[in-house]
C-alpha cells in the first residue's frame, strides 16, 4: 500500500472511503451532502417533518375544524406546557439517564406555587411564590443528582421511587395542607401566563424580532468565518434558510392574529427553547453535556468533572419541571389531588424522544422537545375532533413512539456501520 | 535531534504489595527523537508510563524535565509540563466533531462563557495541516465516521496543537490495518520532526524499526538495554526483551 505523506496520494484514502472532499460550494451540492448524512443515520428533523405533514393531510382530510386559526391555536395552548417539561427531559436524555418523575415533581412545583399565593393564607406576591416553587424543584433535581453521582444509584430508580414519592407529596399538599382538594389560582399574572394572547402588533414585532436576530446571526457568523478563512455555508442556502424561518414565522403569526393571537405561553416556551439551546450548544458546559453522553471516560479523562456536570443537569431539569408545572397549574387555573397525573409523564418523554433525542445519550437538540411536543398534542388534538375514545388514543400515542424509538435505534446503527456518519 | 534529554527517568522504582513492577529504571526521550519503549507483557511499560503520566507516583527515583527536576503527584503535572499521553483506547467523544474532540475540557471562550468555535476550528486545522493529515473530509465531521488511523491522528494533532513537548503513544498501531499502521507511522514521525520528544509503546518490532530512533528495552522491570536503531537488528532486540541480562533478580536481595 502507498504512503500518504502528500496531498496528492488521496487515491489511498479514497480507496478507503475518506476522499478529500471540498465543503459544498452551492445549493446542489449542499442538498448532496445533506442526503449523504440523511442516508448514513443523522436524520435530523426529517422524520419529524414527514410526520407532521401526514398528520396535517390525514386530520386536516378527516376533520375540517382540524386546520382553523382557532384549532392551531388550541393547539399552541396544549403543546407548550409539554414542550417545557420535555426540554428538561431532553437533557436527562443527553446524559443518558432518565426522569420518571417528571410529572409529580413538576406538580409539586405547581401545587406549592398555588399554595403560596392563596390571597391571605399566606397571599405572598406571585415573583417570590414561582421563585421558591422552582427553587424547591431544582433543589429535587439537585437530591437526585447527589444520590445518582454519590451513591451510584441508576436514575431508572431514583426518579421511579422518585415518581411514587412526590405524588405522594403532591396527595398531602393538596388534601392536608389545603381543605378542598382543589386550590383555585386567583393571581392574574399567574392565570394570564398560559391564558393570554399577545395583541397582534407585538405578535408582529415578536416575528421581525425572531427573524432580525437570525439574520444579524447568521451574518455575523459568516463574517468572521470568512474573515479566518474557514468555509462558510452556500450564501444560497443561508438565504433560502432565512426565508423558510421568516415564512413560517410569520405564517403562524398571521394565522395565529386571526384567532385571539399569539398565546403567551408560546413566547415563554420560545424563550426557554432559545436560551438552553444557547447553553447547549454555545457553551463549555453544553460541550461537555454531549461528551458525557457520547463518551463519559473520554469527558472525564478531558478534565470534565463528570458528577458536577450530572447534578447539573439534574437541576436544569427540575427547574424545567417546577416552570411546567406552574405553567400546567394557570392554565388550569387550579391545582388539585390529580395534578400531574394522567398521561403527562408518558406524553413528557415520548415528546423528547419522538423530537429525536437519543435515549442512548449524546445525541439529540433541545428544540427535540418543541418537534415531539407538536406531533403528539396533534395527533390527540385530532383524534380528540375525530371524537376517538381514550383507549384508541393511547393504543395510537404509543404506536408513534414505538416508531419514533425504533427510528433512533436504526439510525445509531446506521451511524455505527456507516463509515461516514 | 538534540543530545540532551527534554524528559528523564532516573532509577525509578514501583511495587505493588510484593511485586517489584519496576526497578531503578533509567528511560530518557530527547526532543527531536522517536523513543521506542518495548518489552514483554508484565515488563513495566504500563507501569512507566502511567507513573510519569501522574497516575500514581513512583517509589524512587526522580524525573526531570528540560534538564531539572519535577515533581509529578496528578495528571495535571504533567499536562502542566507539556506531556501528553495518547492511550490505546484514544478516549474520543464519538459524538462529537473533530474539533470539539481536540478542544474537549480546554474549550476557547469569547464574552466570558461562549464557544469560540471560529478560532478553534482555525487551531484544529493548523494542527492537522502540520502533521499533513489530509484525509479528513472536514474537521466538523463527527469522529464516530472517523478509521482507525484518522482517529489517531485527532488524537495526536490535539497533542501537537497544545504545543506538547513530549507525547507518548501507546500502542497506536495495534488496532490498525497495514495502510493505516503506515500513515500513523509517517504521523509519529512528522510529530518528531517538529521537534517533539515521541515516545512509542508497541509490540511490533517491524514497526519500531521502522519509525525509532533508539530503543528502550523493559524486562521484569528493568531497563535491560538501550539500542540505537541504526546499529542494533531485530535480533538483538528480541533477545534483549526475553533474554535481557538483569542486575537484580526479585526476591534474591533486600533492595
Amino acid at each position: 500500500m502507498s504512503t500518504t505523506d502528500t496531498p496528492t496520494e488521496s487515491t489511498d484514502s479514497a480507496s478507503e472511503g475518506f476522499a478529500i472532499e471540498a465543503a459544498p460550494t452551492n445549493l446542489v451540492e449542499y442538498g448532496q451532502a445533506w442526503w449523504l448524512r440523511v442516508k448514513t443515520g443523522d436524520i435530523g428533523a426529517l422524520p419529524i417533518i414527514i410526520g407532521l405533514i401526514l398528520i396535517v393531510v390525514i386530520f386536516g382530510s378527516l376533520r375540517d375544524t382540524f386546520l382553523t386559526e382557532r384549532n392551531f391555536t388550541n393547539l399552541m395552548l396544549q403543546m407548550s406546557p409539554t414542550a417545557i417539561l420535555a426540554i428538561g427531559v431532553v437533557w436527562i436524555l443527553l446524559i443518558a439517564e432518565i426522569d420518571l418523575s417528571v410529572a409529580y415533581v413538576s406538580a409539586v412545583g405547581g401545587v406549592i406555587m398555588a399554595l403560596l399565593i392563596r390571597p391571605g393564607d399566606p397571599g405572598l406576591p406571585w415573583p417570590l411564590a414561582i421563585g421558591i416553587a422552582l427553587l424547591i424543584t431544582t433543589m429535587i433535581g439537585f437530591l437526585y443528582g447527589q444520590i445518582l453521582t454519590k451513591l451510584g444509584v441508576p436514575s431508572f430508580v431514583i426518579t421511579l421511587a422518585g415518581n411514587l414519592g412526590f405524588f405522594g407529596v403532591v396527595l398531602i399538599l393538596t388534601t392536608q395542607w389545603s381543605t378542598a382538594g382543589t386550590t383555585v389560582v386567583q393571581d392574574h399574572f399567574v392565570v394570564g401566563l398560559a391564558n393570554n394572547f399577545l395583541p397582534d402588533w407585538l405578535g408582529w414585532a415578536l416575528g421581525v424580532f425572531i427573524v432580525g436576530a437570525y439574520v444579524t446571526s447568521e451574518f455575523l457568523k459568516y463574517r468572521s468565518r470568512t474573515k479566518r478563512g474557514l468555509t462558510t455555508k452556500p450564501v444560497s442556502v443561508s438565504v433560502l434558510q432565512a426565508v423558510g424561518l421568516a415564512a413560517v414565522t410569520f405564517g403562524a403569526i398571521f394565522y395565529a392574529n386571526l384567532d385571539r393571537g399569539v398565546p403567551m405561553v408560546t413566547v415563554i416556551l420560545g424563550v426557554f427553547l432559545v436560551f438552553w439551546t444557547f447553553i447547549a450548544t454555545k457553551t463549555p458546559f453544553g460541550r461537555h453535556v454531549y461528551a458525557v453522553g457520547g463518551n463519559p471516560e473520554a469527558a472525564r479523562r478531558a478534565g470534565i468533572n463528570v458528577s458536577r456536570l450530572r447534578i447539573g443537569v439534574f437541576m436544569i431539569n427540575g427547574f424545567m419541571a417546577g416552570v411546567g408545572g406552574i405553567i400546567l397549574a394557570s392554565r388550569l387555573r387550579s391545582v388539585a389531588t390529580n395534578s400531574g397525573g394522567g398521561a403527562l409523564l408518558l406524553n413528557v418523554i415520548a415528546a423528547a424522544v419522538i423530537g429525536g433525542t437519543s435515549l442512548f445519550g449524546g445525541h439529540g437538540r433541545i428544540v427535540a422537545a418543541l418537534y415531539g411536543a407538536l406531533v403528539i398534542a396533534s395527533i390527540q388534538n385530532g383524534m380528540d375532533l375525530l371524537g376517538l375514545n381514550t383507549g384508541t388514543k393511547f393504543v395510537i400515542t404509543g404506536l408513534v413512539l414505538l416508531a419514533a424509538v425504533t427510528i433512533d435505534s436504526l439510525s445509531k446503527r446506521g451511524r455505527a456501520t456507516s463509515g461516514v456518519a | 535531534m538534540s543530545d540532551t534529554a527534554i524528559l528523564e527517568c532516573r532509577g525509578v522504582s514501583k511495587h505493588f504489595g510484593a511485586v517489584q513492577a519496576l526497578y531503578k529504571v533509567d528511560f530518557e526521550v530527547r526532543p527531536g527523537e522517536v523513543m521506542a519503549l518495548v518489552g514483554d507483557n508484565g515488563a513495566g511499560k504500563s507501569t512507566l508510563i502511567k507513573g510519569i503520566a501522574g497516575i500514581y507516583p513512583f517509589d524512587e527515583g526522580g524525573i526531570a524535565f528540560e534538564g531539572s527536576p519535577v515533581d509529578i503527584h496528578s495528571p495535571r503535572d504533567t499536562a502542566g509540563l507539556n506531556i501528553e499521553i495518547v492511550y490505546q483506547d484514544l478516549a474520543l467523544a464519538d459524538n462529537l466533531d473533530v474539533v470539539g474532540n481536540m478542544f474537549l475540557g480546554r474549550e476557547e471562550v469569547t464574552n466570558g462563557m461562549v464557544l469560540d468555535e471560529v478560532r478553534m476550528e482555525h487551531s484544529a486545522r493548523k494542527a492537522l495541516d502540520t502533521l499533513s493529515v489530509t484525509s479528513l473530509r472536514s474537521v466538523r465531521q463527527t469522529v464516530a465516521g472517523l478509521s482507525g488511523g484518522q482517529r489517531q491522528a485527532v488524537a495526536v494533532a490535539k497533542a501537537v496543537m497544545w504545543n506538547s513537548k513530549v507525547v507518548i503513544l501507546d500502542e497506536p498501531t495495534a488496532a490498525l490495518g497495514v495502510a493505516q499502521t503506515r500513515q500513523v507511522l509517517d504521523l509519529v514521525r512528522r510529530l518528531a520532526d517538529t521537534g517533539v520528544g515521541v515516545v512509542i509503546i508497541s509490540h511490533n518490532l517491524h514497526d519500531i524499526f521502522e519509525v525509532a530512533d533508539r530503543i528502550t528495552v523493559l524486562r521484569l522491570g528493568q531497563a535491560v538495554g538501550l539500542f540505537n536503531r541504526r546499529e542494533t537488528t531485530q535480533q538483538d532486540v528480541v533477545h534483549s526483551i526475553t533474554a535481557g541480562d538483569l542486575t537484580h533478580v526479585p526476591g534474591m536481595d533486600d533492595a
